[in-house]
């Protein structure tokens, strides 16, 4: 038993976990709370595959940023009421639940079945994911499609302000 | 490789067990006499009145939409800034083209108001 | 040979004239011509400089040494990437046209209908340059995102925003389905590039595992993208509740950008050559499965939208079966294939606008006039329009002198022509199937008399684009080979 096994172990455990009182929490905010936390094991999950930068930005972007976003759209639904969140027992749950089993049988199946031969791991993960080999594959190889990215970005602040903007001139 | 983290994992526990202990170190040891005027929301003396609970405006909204595209850029500007040097002109002529696109998105929504707290 | 710079001229310019339009929008707030005519000058130039790149490079050209390019290999030029340029932009320039009376009806009119206009057709034109996965997924991704703000502009509407919000979270659910899938090929091959991914799959890879992961992943997201059978149920919704000329824009230019990425993505996932090795992947599986979905795709839409009295929900499960006839192409995987879809993507985009720009002409308001007796005597009061709405239907149904018809006969015969019998007697099926709406619409705009007070109908610029529409499916209906000679160099390669 290395360390990194134990490392992925207790963290996949705790990312789980977490995972799990995200969608059965009452309250949105012990929801989101719980999400924020879920960031912050699968950051150290990414860690463990040696995405240093990957992990750097999940805590950054996601952690920070998008549960920002998630808290206030909490707040300006106002969801004092938790008790309307309680979900009753249906059908559609129970079909929900079984394809989804289906589709995990099915994902096992296809690895049983298709399993020929290993798959390699790249022995220098390490040395690829850091920040300065991520910045010179995006700024040369990738160029392209990084620039499309801030005509993406230009998309979402226009899609920012006409969907939420009180008044458009 | 993973024993490079050790530090940082060791920094992370220490910080959360201590915030954990502060926070349970003072319900333990403070006092604690509970009266019913203790237990109201404190208004200046006043009686409060209606829920705390209120409907946040959607202005915060746009506050928070806006910051997320700008940290995005700046997440992708962080690589090409540690490499700067063996990059060249190429990817410098591209960063600031993507600088200006976003720059003619911070234009727009300074003259549409997107910054105004109206 | 032509430079880069050159034959990337119309990417170029449609990603100027979406960073300008942001700035014009902001300078000139007040005058909303300024807006309108600067988007669709953009758009005319774009559409001409593409039309330059194809008559320049009527092939395709994949760049061999990329290296030394700025592009580094992302992308392709010439061929069916600049066909289906100048296709966007004239789904855009028609929708720019019609829209302008309907969002002063509807107290929208707003600029940033407009550049929303620009940055989706920028992004299908990313699409259909891309030759990588990551530029083919940020592609689809500057399309959708324009999309879903575009599905709720009419702010005050709830049912818009309804679509928009159902539009966005199922949408983004299906781009992750994409991105795993992207991930997992990546993961098996190597590679994002589609020359390498072809490369590898035709000359047999290690592990098949992730690879057939990948694909089915993949299948699921670009299914929902197009909106086939099983993952169609947001189509309707969203298009009936959607701003009528969005939707006309949404189900003709989005859905032919999003069967090129299937297109794309499919074509190089089946290599025509498969060296035998450790490789046990077998395409003929591949193209069983997308014919299954193309087959439920075709019977699903079109007997559903049987039922519906709603005449915009009625499109909206027409368009839902037109994106199955639209798999058969690529169930195809063959040069006919793909020109049989090039072609009825256009005839698709000229006969569906057109259709939608009268029925966005006849709604008023919130729901009002969108029933099939609300069409009842239009034929009276308004014999030109119930004559091009009349034409759009039997070109839809796939009546001979329309385009619709041909681009149907040429699905069918590539489907044929690949030994897939089956799917074209179901796609014949629902073609009779289909007819019955269609002419039912007819009848009651030439045998029903209306009993309600006459409609008052202002076209304005409509006009112009319903006139460029049927001009488009009568060309392309009585001249076929017009563009069926365009198309057919389209697929050829060039080194």
């Amino acid at each position: 038993m290395s360390l990194t096994f134990i490392f992925f172990t207790v963290l996949a455990i705790l990312a789980i976990a977490s995972a799990i009182v995200t969608i059965t929490a009452r309250n949105p905010v012990i929801s989101a709370l719980s999400l924020v936390f879920h960031f912050f094991m699968l950051a150290g999950l990414y860690l463990t595959l040696n995405a240093q930068f990957i992990a750097a930005i999940q805590i950054l972007v996601y952690a920070g940023a998008i549960m920002v976003l998630v808290i206030f759209v909490i707040m300006l639904l106002n969801l004092g009421d938790e008790e309307k969140l309680k979900e009753k027992f249906n059908l559609r749950k129970v079909i929900a639940v079984l394809l989804a089993s289906v589709l995990i049988i099915q994902f096992f199946l296809i690895y049983l079945l298709t399993r020929s031969g290993k798959i390699e791991i790249a022995e220098n993960t390490a040395k690829l994911s850091t920040v300065q080999s991520i910045g010179q594959v995006l700024f040369s190889e990738y160029l392209l499609p990084f620039e499309a990215i801030g005509l993406l970005l230009l998309a979402a602040i226009i899609g920012a302000i006409v969907l939420a903007k009180r008044k458009l001139t | 490789m993973l024993i490079e983290y050790v530090p940082l994992i060791l920094m992370v526990i220490v910080g959360f067990v201590l915030a954990v202990v502060f926070l349970f170190a003072a319900e333990w040891l403070g006092a604690r006499r509970t009266t019913r005027e203790k237990q109201t929301t404190y208004e200046s003396g006043m009686i409060p009145v209606g829920n705390a609970r209120q409907r946040f405006s959607v202005k915060f909204y746009m506050v928070a939409v806006s910051f997320i595209v700008f940290d995005i850029e700046v997440v992708f500007l962080y690589p090409w800034a540690t490499q700067l040097t063996t990059l060249g002109l190429t990817a410098f002529i591209a960063v600031i083209i993507f600088i200006v696109i976003l720059f003619a998105g911070y234009f727009y929504e300074l003259v549409k108001g997107g910054f105004n707290w109206d | 040979m032509f430079s880069e710079l050159q034959l990337g001229s119309s990417l170029i310019l449609i990603s100027f004239f979406a960073i300008t339009i942001v700035i014009v929008d902001a300078l000139f707030q007040k005058n909303k011509t300024v807006g309108f005519s600067y988007a669709l000058f953009g758009f005319i130039l774009t559409a001409v400089a593409s039309a330059i790149n194809l008559y320049q490079a009527p092939s395709l050209i994949i760049p061999l040494n990329s290296e030394n390019l700025i592009t580094k290999g992302m992308i392709v030029f010439g061929g069916y990437s600049s066909f289906f340029d100048i296709l966007f932009c004239m789904g855009a320039i028609l929708t720019m046209f019609a829209s302008r009376e309907y969002l002063k009806r509807e107290y929208h009119e707003y600029t940033e209908f407009y550049s929303l206009l620009i940055f989706s057709v920028s992004g299908m034109m990313f699409i259909g340059h891309a030759n990588n996965m990551l530029m083919i997924f940020v592609g689809i991704e500057l399309m959708s995102i324009p999309f879903y703000i575009l599905a709720g502009f009419i702010r005050t509407n709830f049912k818009s925003i309804e679509a928009s919000l159902k539009y966005f979270l199922l949408g983004s659910f299906a781009t992750g389905f994409l991105l795993y899938g992207i991930a997992m090929i990546y993961g098996a091959t190597g590679s994002l590039g589609f020359t390498e991914i072809s490369k590898s799959i035709a000359s047999g890879i290690n592990s098949t595992t992730i690879l057939v992961i990948g694909i089915g992943l993949i299948i699921v997201g670009l299914s929902f993208k197009v909106a086939a059978f099983p993952f169609h149920q947001w189509a309707p919704d969203v298009y009936h509740g959607s701003p009528t000329i969005v939707t006309g824009f949404m189900s003709t230019a989005g859905k032919a950008a999003a069967i090129l990425a299937f297109m794309i993505i499919a074509r190089n996932l089946m290599p025509e050559k498969i060296v035998s090795g450790k490789f046990n992947f077998d395409t003929h599986t591949l193209q069983n499965i997308i014919a299954w979905i193309s087959a439920g795709t075709m019977l699903v839409g079109n007997i559903t939208a049987l039922v519906q009295k709603n005449v915009k929900r009625m499109l909206a499960y027409s368009s839902v079966a037109h994106a199955g006839y639209l798999l058969m192409g690529i169930v195809a995987n063959s040069q006919l294939g793909w020109q049989g879809i090039t072609f009825y993507a256009t005839a698709y985009l000229f006969m569906q606008i057109g259709a939608f720009v009268i029925v966005g002409l006849i709604e008023r308001g919130e729901e009002n006039n969108l029933n099939i007796e609300d069409y009842a005597g239009l034929s009276k009061s308004h014999p030109m329009l119930a004559a091009m709405m009349a034409m759009f239907m039997l070109s839809l149904a796939g009546i001979p002198p329309m385009a619709g018809f041909f681009g149907k006969y040429y699905l069918f015969a590539a489907a044929i022509k690949s030994g897939f019998t089956w799917l074209t007697i179901v796609a014949v099926i629902a073609t009779i199937i289909s007819m019955y709406f269609y002419i039912s619409l007819i009848i009651q705009m030439y045998f029903k008399d209306r009993t309600e007070k006459e409609l008052e109908i202002k076209t304005g610029l409509g006009l112009i684009s319903l006139i460029i529409c049927t001009i488009g499916v009568l060309l392309f209906g009585v001249f076929p080979s017009l563009l069926l000679d365009l198309t057919r160099q389209c697929f050829q390669l060039l080194g």
